[in-house]
């Protein structure tokens, strides 16, 4: 691990993410129903569940693209719950999605760099006014863009536009760019989904490896190899509720995860 | 040939007025995405405010205040600026097509205000005696008329460096990641709204400043200047240049006035007076002949954002094999 991953220490008890009693409705269906779960510092959760179990929606909750019908989102034990997306990678909650997301005209290093925090550059007078500021910022970015590049594999394209990447290198960029925020916290939504074997061994890999340098993830996975491998704890949802938690082995183990994911056959 | 180099330097001039208006679209479109289809309504707003602040006293309207021309041109940028700020605020959370009719619907209101609101505007009849930069030079036109290309080529110039300054910034960046992936970038920090709005603001500035040059090259403005028929043919020279593209916005701009006088010319000498109205439309014709010619030819426009070339030639097999997904 390079300089490129900010180091977060353990040292603290208190939840890097914390949900209660969050609901969320659509019109008549209940998506998410009364949920709380913690996210402890330097852990994997898992979270896993059927479709249609409210996954996603819960990470968007977290994520701030959508907001509670009620309950509480406590980022850092600060609430966040009506804060808008945009400010919660500021406060270190980064995120990946179920399908990636690269902005495909932009090259590879302009993505990873967009990510960054606080830029100076980003103010439209600050080009003008304090250009020598802009550039040295502009310097520090690329080349800590480039290591996180080199973390994830994908130096040989960085001035390539993102739209020649497969849909694995995809996931290995997003993974990249939401590094170069330093988040507390990444929430990854399903990065194993449409992934060839040998690069979810590097998916794997990487996530290991950044969160030994104390960042903390939670991660929504099909792949039940995947969160037995990673996962430190795992919680099960079904139909918008959360059914139990546990190590990997406990929730494979319990009657109502199986119920939930066999419809009650086995 | 002193004829011809007046007339080459009259023409450049109009075609860099409208460079400037295509480089605000190519902010606002080109850059972030932004459908301004009322584009119109921000260079009437830059010329109107210039004329008015610089004007002599007019009794039997607002103003004028007699300022000096630069104080106009900073004006007509000032509130063309605020006009595309508010206008921005309050719409820009559309999408494109309804952004699209919102737009159009602002400028049609600006032209309305133009043509009835007589005590500010002077209504149908304009507003005249607008200073002309150099208008001691006017007797010699092929010097009026160098001077005020350079005046203009300095502007544009300006304009254009500041723009090339700002699309490779990471203010630029940021406005490219909303144009391609809204979603995306909200995620990574950025909000959408409030870049969006800077550049819609920043935008309309420079259109309302091209509306102040061409008031002051001319001399003179009145509501029917302002047509949605500008807005067309601003739109088709960001195309023709190619969207996303600065130098493109010039260069469209310089060939479509081209295509459009050279038209209006040939049919001043091919059509009879009394059909001369009528064939002005063939104007219009010939300037969508060469859009769908373009189009088909070099889809991205002349200068516009191609896919850039992939630097090894067995990207796709090596891609391929890493992911295999």
């Amino acid at each position: 691990m390079g300089d490129a991953v900010k180091r977060h220490g353990a040292e603290t008890q208190q939840p890097v993410l914390a949900a209660k009693n969050v609901v969320r409705r659509f019109g008549g269906l209940v998506a998410v129903n009364n949920v709380s779960f913690d996210v402890r510092p330097g852990e994997i959760l898992g979270l896993i569940g059927p479709n249609g179990a409210g996954k996603t929606t819960m990470f968007d909750l977290l994520a701030g693209s959508i907001l509670p019908s009620s309950g509480e989102i406590y980022l850092g034990g600060v609430p966040v719950s009506g804060e808008a997306a945009h400010r919660r990678i500021g406060r270190g909650l980064g995120r990946t999605f179920q399908i990636p997301r690269p902005l495909p005209n932009l090259t590879l290093i302009e993505n990873v760099m967009l990510a960054a925090q606080g830029q100076t550059g980003e103010r439209l007078l600050a080009n003008f006014l304090t250009p020598w500021r802009v550039a040295a910022e502009e310097k520090a970015a690329a080349k800590k863009a480039a290591e996180l590049l080199e973390l994830v594999s994908l130096t040989r394209l960085a001035h390539e536009p993102a739209r020649v990447l497969s849909g694995g290198q995809r996931k290995l960029l997003e993974l990249a760019r939401v590094m170069m925020a330093d988040p507390a916290i990444i929430l990854l939504d399903e990065p194993a989904a449409g992934v060839n074997a040998t690069l979810l061994e590097v998916i794997i890999e990487r996530i290991r490896d950044i969160n030994e340098s104390g960042i903390t993830f939670l991660l929504i996975e099909h792949n039940i190899d995947m969160v037995t491998r990673l996962c430190h704890r795992v919680l099960v949802m079904a139909s918008g509720e959360l059914l139990c938690e546990g190590t990997a082995d406990e929730v494979a183990r319990d009657p109502r995860v199986i119920e939930a994911y066999l419809g009650g056959t086995a | 040939m002193i004829d011809l180099v007046g007339y080459g330097a009259f023409f450049l001039t109009t075609a860099l007025i409208f460079s400037l208006v295509t480089l605000g679209l190519n902010l606002q479109w080109g850059l972030t995405g932004l459908f301004n289809v009322g584009l119109a309504g921000f260079v009437a707003i830059g010329a109107y405010t210039s004329a008015l602040l610089t004007t002599p006293d007019d009794p039997a309207r607002l103003g004028g205040f007699g300022l000096p021309i630069l104080i106009g041109w900073l004006g007509a940028m000032f509130v063309g600026g605020v006009a595309a700020a508010l206008t921005g605020i309050a719409t820009l959370r559309l999408r494109s097509d309804y952004l699209a009719i919102t737009t159009f619907g602002v400028a049609v209101v600006v032209q309305l205000v133009a043509l009835n609101a007589q005590k500010l505007t002077g209504g149908p009849f304009g507003i005249g005696f607008i200073p002309r930069p150099f208008g001691g030079l006017a007797e010699t036109p092929l010097l009026f008329n160098l001077s005020n290309l350079a005046i203009v080529s300095a502007v544009t110039l300006a304009a254009y460096l500041a723009l090339e300054h700002l699309t490779r910034s990471p203010w630029g960046r940021v406005l490219k990641a909303l144009r391609e992936d809204e979603r995306a970038a909200i995620s990574l920090g950025k909000s959408a709204r409030f870049y969006r709005v800077q550049a819609f603001a920043v935008g309309g500035a420079i259109m309302a400043l091209a509306g102040a040059l061409q008031a002051h090259f001319i001399g003179f403005i009145a509501p029917d200047n302002y047509l949605s028929i500008l807005t067309f043919q601003v739109w088709v020279m960001l195309i023709v240049g190619g969207s996303g593209s600065n130098a493109g916005a010039i260069a469209g701009s310089v060939l479509v006035w081209a295509i459009w006088a050279g038209s209006g010319a040939l049919t001043s000498v091919l059509f009879a007076p009394e059909q001369q109205a009528r064939a002005a439309s063939l104007q219009i014709v010939a300037i969508g002949v060469m859009l769908c010619v373009i189009l088909l030819v070099r889809p991205n426009g002349i200068f516009g954002e191609r896919p850039r070339r992939v630097r090894f030639g067995k990207r796709t097999k090596a891609t391929a094999s890493e992911s295999g997904s």
